[in-house]
Formats: C-alpha cells, sequence, structure tokens
C-alpha cells in the first residue's frame, strides 16, 4: 500500500504574545481543530521582541487547514489586528497524511 | 544608607541594560518570580488581615478607591489637552497611573521595615482594591462616543490576570491560615522575600533600559508628567491617610500606592482592551521614569511628607 499525501495550507503567525487568547477565539469561530504554539524571539517594525518580559513576548502559531478556512482566518487578521499590532502571517502548501484531521 | 540595597539591583540591571551587557534573565525566571512576589505579598497581607474585623475596612476602603479614581480623571485631560497626546494614548497612560506597582509597594514596605516603621497590615488590601478602578476608567474614557467598547475581554483580563489572581488568592490563603498556620511556609515566602525581589528588580532595571530609548521619542512633557503626577499623587495619599487616621507608615504605603504606575497589569489590559494605544509610551513613562523615579526619590519624599503632615490635616 502506498501513502498517497494530501495537499492543505499551513497558516503561521507570529504576533504579540498578548494576543493568544484573542487569536484562540478567532480560530474557534472558524471552526479550526487544532493548532501549536511556541513562544518566539526576533526583530521586525515593531522593534526587538526579546520575551525579556511578557510585554515584549512573541509568539508564533502554526495551523493546518483547508486553503479556504487559511484565507477566512488571514482576511479576518488582517482585518482586526495588523493595524495596532506587531503581526505577520504567511500561508504555505504542506502536504499532510490523514487529511481528515485537518 | 540612603535607599534600600534592593535598589542597587535595580541600578546594576539598569547600568547592564545601557552598557548592553550581555546579562539577561530568561523570560521563565520573570515569570516565577513575580508569582512569588505577588504570592509572598498577598500572604503576608492575608495573616496581618486576620487581625481585622474585615467590615471596619469597607469604609475606609471606600474612600480610598474613589480618591483614587482624581488620579486618573486628572491625568488625562492633562496628557489630552495640555499634552496633546491622542485619546488613546492619554486614557492608556491615564490607566497606567491610576492603577498600582506592587513591587513599588514592596519596595516601600522593605523600606519602612529598614526604619523600623511599622505600618497597617491591611494596606495590601488597598493594593488589590486599587489596581482595577483605573483601568475600567481608562478604557471607558477612550471608547468615549464610540460604541465599540471591549468590555467583555478587558474584565476577563482584568480579573482572570495573575495579579488579582495570586494578589488575592495570597490574601485569602494567609487570612485563613493566620500567623501560626503560615509559620510552615515562613522561610520561603517571608525569609526569602528580599533576595527574591532583588532578583526581579535586577531584572527591572535591565527591561527599563531597553524602554528608554522609547521616551526619546516622547517629548520632555511626558519626561515632566511622568515624575511630577507621581509627587501629586503622593501628596494626595498622605493627606488621604491621614483623614482615615493611618499612621505614618499608613500613610508613606498609601501615598507610594496612589504615585505608582502599573507595568504588569496595566500593560497587558489596555492592549486588549485599547489596542489603538501605543504601549511604547505609556510603559516606557511607567516603567523608564516613573518607576526608578518612584524608588529613588518618591518613597523618602512620601515618607519626609507623611512625617510633616502627621496631624496636620
Amino acid at each position: 500500500m502506498t501513502i498517497q499525501p494530501t495537499l492543505r495550507k499551513l497558516l503561521t503567525i507570529v504576533c504579540e504574545a498578548e494576543l493568544e487568547n484573542s487569536l484562540l477565539r478567532e480560530f474557534a469561530h472558524h471552526g479550526v481543530t487544532g493548532y501549536t504554539i511556541t513562544e518566539a524571539r526576533g526583530h521586525g517594525a515593531h522593534g526587538t521582541r526579546d520575551a525579556a518580559w511578557p510585554a515584549s513576548a512573541n509568539i508564533r502559531i502554526e495551523v493546518l487547514c483547508e486553503e479556504r478556512v487559511a484565507l477566512e482566518i488571514v482576511e479576518s487578521l488582517q482585518e482586526k489586528f495588523y493595524q495596532n499590532f506587531g503581526m505577520v502571517s504567511f500561508l504555505s502548501d504542506v502536504q499532510v497524511l490523514r487529511p481528515e484531521k485537518f | 544608607m540612603p535607599f534600600e540595597p534592593v535598589i542597587l539591583f535595580f541600578l546594576l540591571g539598569l547600568c547592564a541594560g545601557l552598557i548592553r551587557s550581555d546579562l539577561k534573565i530568561p523570560g521563565v525566571l520573570y515569570e516565577s518570580l513575580s508569582i512569588f512576589l505577588l504570592l509572598a505579598i498577598g500572604l503576608k497581607g492575608g495573616v496581618e488581615l486576620a487581625r481585622y474585623p474585615l467590615m471596619e475596612l469597607a469604609l475606609p476602603g471606600l474612600i480610598v478607591v474613589l480618591v483614587a479614581t482624581l488620579i486618573p480623571l486628572t491625568a488625562f485631560p492633562l496628557l489630552h489637552r495640555v499634552g496633546r497626546l491622542p485619546r488613546a494614548d492619554a486614557a492608556s497612560i491615564a490607566a497606567h497611573y491610576g492603577s498600582v506597582s506592587v513591587v513599588t509597594f514592596a519596595v516601600a514596605s522593605s523600606f519602612l521595615a529598614a526604619r523600623g516603621v511599622s505600618a497597617e497590615g491591611y494596606m495590601v488590601v488597598f493594593l488589590v482594591l486599587l489596581e482595577f478602578p483605573a483601568l475600567m476608567i481608562g478604557v471607558a474614557i477612550a471608547r468615549r462616543g464610540s460604541a465599540s467598547a471591549k468590555w467583555g475581554p478587558l474584565l476577563h483580563e482584568v480579573f482572570s490576570g495573575k495579579s488579582i489572581v495570586l494578589l488575592l488568592g495570597g490574601l485569602i490563603i494567609g487570612w485563613v491560615a493566620g500567623a501560626d498556620g503560615i509559620k510552615p511556609l515562613d522561610r520561603l515566602f517571608f525569609d526569602l522575600f528580599k533576595g527574591m525581589l532583588a532578583l526581579f528588580l535586577l531584572e527591572m532595571g535591565l527591561v527599563a533600559a531597553g524602554r528608554l530609548a522609547d521616551l526619546r521619542r516622547a517629548g520632555p512633557f511626558l519626561l515632566a508628567f511622568a515624575t511630577v503626577m507621581p509627587l501629586c499623587a503622593g501628596l494626595l495619599g498622605v493627606v488621604t491617610a491621614n483623614f482615615l487616621d493611618l499612621s505614618v507608615g499608613g500613610a508613606v504605603l498609601l501615598a507610594t500606592l496612589y504615585a505608582s504606575a502599573s507595568y504588569i497589569a496595566a500593560p497587558a489590559a489596555m492592549r486588549i482592551a485599547v489596542p489603538e494605544a501605543n504601549p511604547a509610551i505609556s510603559i516606557g513613562a511607567a516603567l523608564g521614569i516613573t518607576f526608578p523615579f518612584n524608588l529613588l526619590v518618591g518613597i523618602p519624599a512620601y515618607h519626609w511628607l507623611a512625617i510633616r503632615l502627621q496631624g496636620v490635616i
């Protein structure tokens, strides 16, 4: 038996750690079933985010989902958060096994 | 000794940050230390509180909170009209200054202890009470005229935030356990307190050094505000304490509570409830100027004022 990978979107969001709860609500609203969050540090338009204390901490969130859901989430993020928060999001094509999970 | 040795740790952190030392306190340690300090302060207050009938504190508590609302209500028009800051920024800074800094309170307590000045044990209750009303006022001002106030997330952020949970939780545990019950925990929470405070201040010095760059953009008005506002609020605290017949120690602590600006609870709450306010300005003022100002100048000044004004008003 050969394994058949299926195409899905990987949505990656790097943003201020304080947005975590707001984003999780956003995901629930769009029917996302799973996500992975890691703590992150970096530098960008909002200066150096060194995670020395909560106000300068970033998180990186990864979501595997269908393209339609990913685009809906990105559109909603752009509308709600881009103007006032440090946030970068990008989409990439990935191949997954067990497509029914995502 | 002109000031507390713990303050020297803050200065060490500040210097290390300014000379761009590779000294870095991990974020996890910051979290652990703040959890320890909040719990320890709550426990200490709870043990003291067990000695007072709770109902007697209701009226003084109400007065302390009502008078404290004057701070954000005065700060906002000053910042918005005189300082010409946008409404959201002025409201957010007013909320930071109306709320309280737990660590400044801890340093003031240790300042008093080093001088053998006693204070009413229930001051921690005022600390808890003063943490959130100013945040509500700040959001209400920022949202005036628009219907989109995000009260739900704000209330959740404030009341489920670790400051309130740990302070109030510690207070209740200390109150239930009483002085004898808490004895097995004395070594950890009370004997080690100053050492932990010193480490936390070292970290805050490093963080404060990082915020100083933001202030160059803020301009002279904000610099003046961040030093004059605490002095005026401190005076208000001493006067209120005298009205309530508090001791000199109690007056110093109330003055410190009124004078201090929050940099733990307020930034998190404002970021969610007033996202268009620039956090660099409010945190820069609260942590970069007012916090060191209170440590070095404010607390001794409130002590001096409390002695001079005792019994006068």
